[in-house]
């Protein structure tokens, strides 16, 4: 197959960036799309140019490390689908493809196709876990939970932190993105102490980190490469209501000043 | 300079030893550990545990990942499930009996003491994985369901679906993201480490580089924590991410860390088959098919019809007829190696020849396209979105793939190297599985060496030295940083013409051939004579674009490829060195009559761990005997 690419180029954060034009040869319809990358590369390489920056590792859909906007969709054309999973028979001989980054406040560029995704960290940070030492623990089994709830934990839990559901959103919100993470362990009964503290921190820090706000555009769903539903956003919202109707606790109690 | 290979192993009877161990070991207290700073290196399983739980503990904790979050290293793509010895199945199962199958599956090539801490410790790591919230697969009672796996015979393996690794990572890095978010961890993402800095003869500090910015810099600690993962990548495709190397245990090594049995590289058997020269890596399919999909290829050599053209009578079902008992479940090793016999024979299918088939005919037509379809439905979406085919239709095209590295640093049972001040954790050390490792057995190793043992083993090490007192000022963290800037500046200066990927691929290739699933005495010697030739070529003829100062892929990938080939030379060394077959080391010399593998016990029941000499000069070995008190060594056979 022979292709022509629109590559986004950016040396680095301060550059302004352009699209650069290449064509390539020698594609096989059984290469994956980032292996397609390589072979740019290979060419670039040997042409004296500095190859395309782009993340990847896993290459198994699982790592979240991979972020293409491809023809205008984070991820490319195939649902439920990452980048890396793609592979260049879902494209014709003699096509033109537009290669961008994320693009979105939040995740500033870093170098051509690579983007700073930290703020999903700090989001985690915030509030993404229960409280717990490593050492003797319970046994398991005394605390039964129903399988129809750990299932739909792990639909939430599934998220692979690629952040194509910011890229999609025309407001970059990261909303799919934290409330997955907060539905995960909202929905646990290992969760629960910690419940609504933890919707409050985590969506103060997606507020600080310059996500937009959600409008139920639904585009987040469409490009998630794990197909996570969009009712974990409102799953999100109701925690959340009812966190700011509560009257606030202190953790601590009152003997604090002791 | 030597090494001690003091192994430190408790006295007593084996259920015995850890638990008197703790007993006995110095502890560091409360108000004393943040005077502390330990270097955690690595954010997987082992790396992430262990740097959650000694910052909770209290100590001051830098922790490196080379990828943009901690939560993406490569643990993340574990698929199965992980052991635990839990018998809820009311099965017989046992502490024992994890045990007797780890150190069996590793064809006695283990230290018996730590394999029988690991599965002591096992069940404690579903406590504390559930606790965190990891959702596991559940029974309609709301009790924890099992599988079996890896052909044991209980059921004693936890999942979560195909994605275990991914959500025992994201617990682990939940409680990781806590510590950060306390300030006991100090999170350092893209940043690579080049160099572990030795004072005194103490680990005392890494140098790494940024890898965003280029800037190369130290950090100094009391104790420094390599969770770095294995270096399967060594044979350039196997089933590990991209990033996975052998950069961080090697450097160890340069710096006096011993190296254990390196040439151990577990072989998987059910991979999806490289499709040309472009491909970047392999894809593993799960293990489990294997339990309703019959392996086959044509009688006839080179046969190139469809599968379905060909009859029944004319297709081998060569690991049913060679082994009646276990059929398409013998081991990985015995699976993978006689693939690799029947395309050697010319027997293989695909556009490669290299390549056997995974049927489902039978079972869907036994069991039901339902049946099947529930159970391995999400695998062959999997298949179809890679290759195009529907293996409910045409039969799945498999071949064996490097998978997991049972040698790695060589540590003690408190898992610290040879280097004082030096420990190793999960796939990076050599500890627990012999010459093969069982399914479902890595995640719980890194998981209890993170969690459960280095945060305690520590503690004795630390206490017995002074906080602090050494800083980056000192001038062995100048002289490395200086070393390192003028490597990268050569590898920079080179201007020759080809990329680092293509030096990778030969080197994957060489090793592929001669250190692979087979060995054999002039295959390693010719490996031995051609990897100086790749390396001296890499050194003269390797084209970098971009400098140093800025994101350069190129540049990280030369710097890991530029130490896999000198690592390859120590791998076949070991391998040459090994004349016995055992595990995953098949040596062709050392075989029975009927073409199964030949342990010596008699020579070979010892670890070899090899002392780094300098640059060109022949690594010495040292061995640490093994002695089997709690379970005599026995043939492995699946013949009978
Ligand atoms: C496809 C696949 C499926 C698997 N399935 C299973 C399974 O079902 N059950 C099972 O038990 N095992 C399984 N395994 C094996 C298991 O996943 C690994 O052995 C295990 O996860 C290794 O964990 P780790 O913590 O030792 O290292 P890793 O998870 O590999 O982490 C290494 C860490 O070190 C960091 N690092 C490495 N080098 C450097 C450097 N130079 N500088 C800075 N940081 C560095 C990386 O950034 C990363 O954070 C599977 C493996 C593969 C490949």
């Amino acid at each position: 197959m022979k292709l022509t690419l629109q590559v986004w180029r950016q040396r680095n954060a301060d550059d302004a960036g352009r699209m650069a034009r290449y064509r390539i040869d020698g594609v096989r319809p059984d290469m994956s799309f980032l292996e397609m990358m390589d072979l740019l590369n290979e060419q670039l390489n040997q042409r004296g140019e500095d190859p395309v920056a782009f993340d990847s590792d896993c290459r198994e859909g699982v790592c979240g490390t991979c972020s293409m906007v491809i023809n205008g969709r984070p991820h490319g054309p195939s649902r439920g689908t990452a980048t890396c999973q793609l592979y260049m028979r879902h494209f014709s001989d003699g096509a033109r493809i537009t290669i961008e980054p994320w693009r979105a406040k939040a995740f500033p560029v870093i170098r051509d196709l690579v983007v700073d995704r930290s703020a999903f960290d700090r989001i985690m940070q915030a509030g993404g876990y229960v409280t717990v030492h490593s050492g003797p623990k319970p046994d398991p089994n005394a605390l039964p939970v129903e399988p129809e709830v750990a299932e739909l934990a792990l639909d939430a839990a599934t998220c692979i932190g690629c952040g194509a559901c910011v890229a999609a959103c025309p407001n970059g919100a990261a909303m799919l993105y934290t409330a997955a993470k907060v539905s995960h362990l909202g929905l646990l009964p290992q969760g629960q102490p910690e419940r609504y503290q933890r919707v409050q921190s985590m969506v103060a820090q997606m507020e600080t980190e310059g996500f937009g706000a959600c409008r139920n555009y639904a585009e987040c769903e469409a490009a998630c490469p794990k197909k996570i539903s969009i009712s974990f956003i409102s799953r999100m919202n109701r925690d959340f209501l009812r966190a700011t109707l509560a009257e606030p606790v202190n953790p601590r109690g009152t003997m604090d000043s002791q | 300079m030597t090494i001690e290979l003091q192994a430190s192993i408790p006295h007593g009877r084996i259920e015995e030893k850890w638990v008197t161990h703790l007993d006995h070991i110095r502890l560091v207290g409360p108000r004393n550990r943040p005077k502390y700073t330990i270097i955690v290196v690595g954010t997987g399983l082992a790396g992430a545990a262990a740097a959650a739980s000694m910052g909770a503990m209290g100590y001051k904790i830098e922790c490196f990942c080379f990828q943009d979050s901690p939560r993406r290293a490569h643990s993340i793509a574990a698929q199965g499930g992980i052991n635990a010895a839990k018998d809820y199945r009311n099965e017989g199962d046992s502490v024992f009996r994890l045990f007797y199958d780890t150190q069996k599956g590793g064809d006695y090539r283990s230290r018996e003491a730590n394999v029988y801490r690991l599965a002591e410790l096992s069940m404690g790591i579903i406590d504390q994985a559930v606790a965190q919230g990891v959702p596991f697969a559940r029974e309609y009672g709301g009790l924890l369901a099992n599988r079996s796996f890896g052909g044991v015979l209980v059921e004693r393996t936890f999942y979560c679906r195909g994605e275990t690794g991914q959500q025992l990572l994201l617990g682990a890095n939940s409680a990781l993201a806590r510590e950060i978010h306390d300030g006991r961890v100090r999170m350092h993402t893209r940043t690579e480490l080049l160099d572990i800095v030795v004072v005194h003869g103490r680990a005392r500090g890494i140098v790494v580089r940024n890898l965003v910015t280029g800037e190369i810099s130290s950090f100094a600690g009391d104790a420094v924590v390599l969770a770095t993962g294995g270096y399967s990548n060594v044979y350039y495709l196997s089933t590990n991410a991209k990033g996975c190397n052998v950069t961080a245990t090697w450097r160890a090594h340069k710096k006096g860390a011993g190296f254990a049995n390196p040439c151990f590289c577990q072989i998987h058997p059910t991979c999806i088959p490289a499709a040309g020269e472009h491909q970047a890596k392999l894809t593993l399919m799960s293990e489990s098919l294997r339990n309703d999909g019959r392996i086959w290829v044509p009688r006839t050599k080179r046969d190139t019809r469809r599968a379905a053209e060909i009859p029944q009578d004319q297709r081998y079902y060569y690991l049913e007829e060679r082994y009646p008992r276990f059929g398409n479940l013998v081991p990985r090793d015995v699976a993978s190696r006689n693939a690799k016999d029947v395309c050697d024979e010319g027997f293989g299918v695909g556009p490669s020849g290299l390549g056997v088939y995974l049927d489902f005919r039978d079972a869907i037509g036994d069991r039901g396209a339902d049946v099947i379809e529930s159970r391995y439905g999400n695998l062959f979406e999997m298949y179809e979105r890679i290759t195009g085919e529907n293996p409910r239709q045409t039969p799945m095209l498999i071949y064996p793939a490097p998978h997991y590295t049972m040698g790695g640093l060589w540590v003690d049972y408190n898992l610290m190297t040879s280097l004082p001040g030096l420990f190793a954790i999960g796939e990076a050390n050599f500890s627990d599985h012999g010459a093969n490792r069982l399914g479902a057995s890595s995640l719980m190793q890194c998981l209890a060496d993170g969690y459960f043992i280095i945060p305690l083993t520590i503690g004795d090490y630390i206490s017995r030295h002074p906080n602090g007192e050494i800083g980056t000022e000192h001038p062995e963290f100048k002289e490395a940083e200086q070393t390192l800037r003028e490597r990268t500046a050569r590898l920079l200066s080179i201007h020759g013409t080809r990329s680092v990927e293509s030096f990778h691929r030969d080197l994957g290739k060489l090793m592929t051939d001669h250190c692979g699933i087979s060995r054999n005495e002039a295959g390693l010697q010719e490996a031995l004579k051609n990897i100086p030739e790749i390396r001296e070529a890499f050194w003269n003829d390797l084209a970098i674009n971009g400098g140093s100062a800025e994101l350069n892929q190129s540049l990280e990938h030369a710097g890991r490829v530029a130490d896999f080939l000198e690592f390859a030379e120590l791998m076949c060394i070991d391998a040459l060195t090994r004349e016995e077959s055992c595990g995953c080391h098949f040596r062709q010399e050392y075989q029975t009559r009927d073409g199964e593998a030949l342990r010596n016990d008699e020579e070979f029941a010892h670890v070899a761990v090899w002392e780094y000499t300098g640059e060109g000069r022949t690594p010495v070995l040292y061995k640490e005997p093994l002695h089997f008190e709690a379970l005599p060594p026995a043939r492995r056979d699946y013949k009978k």
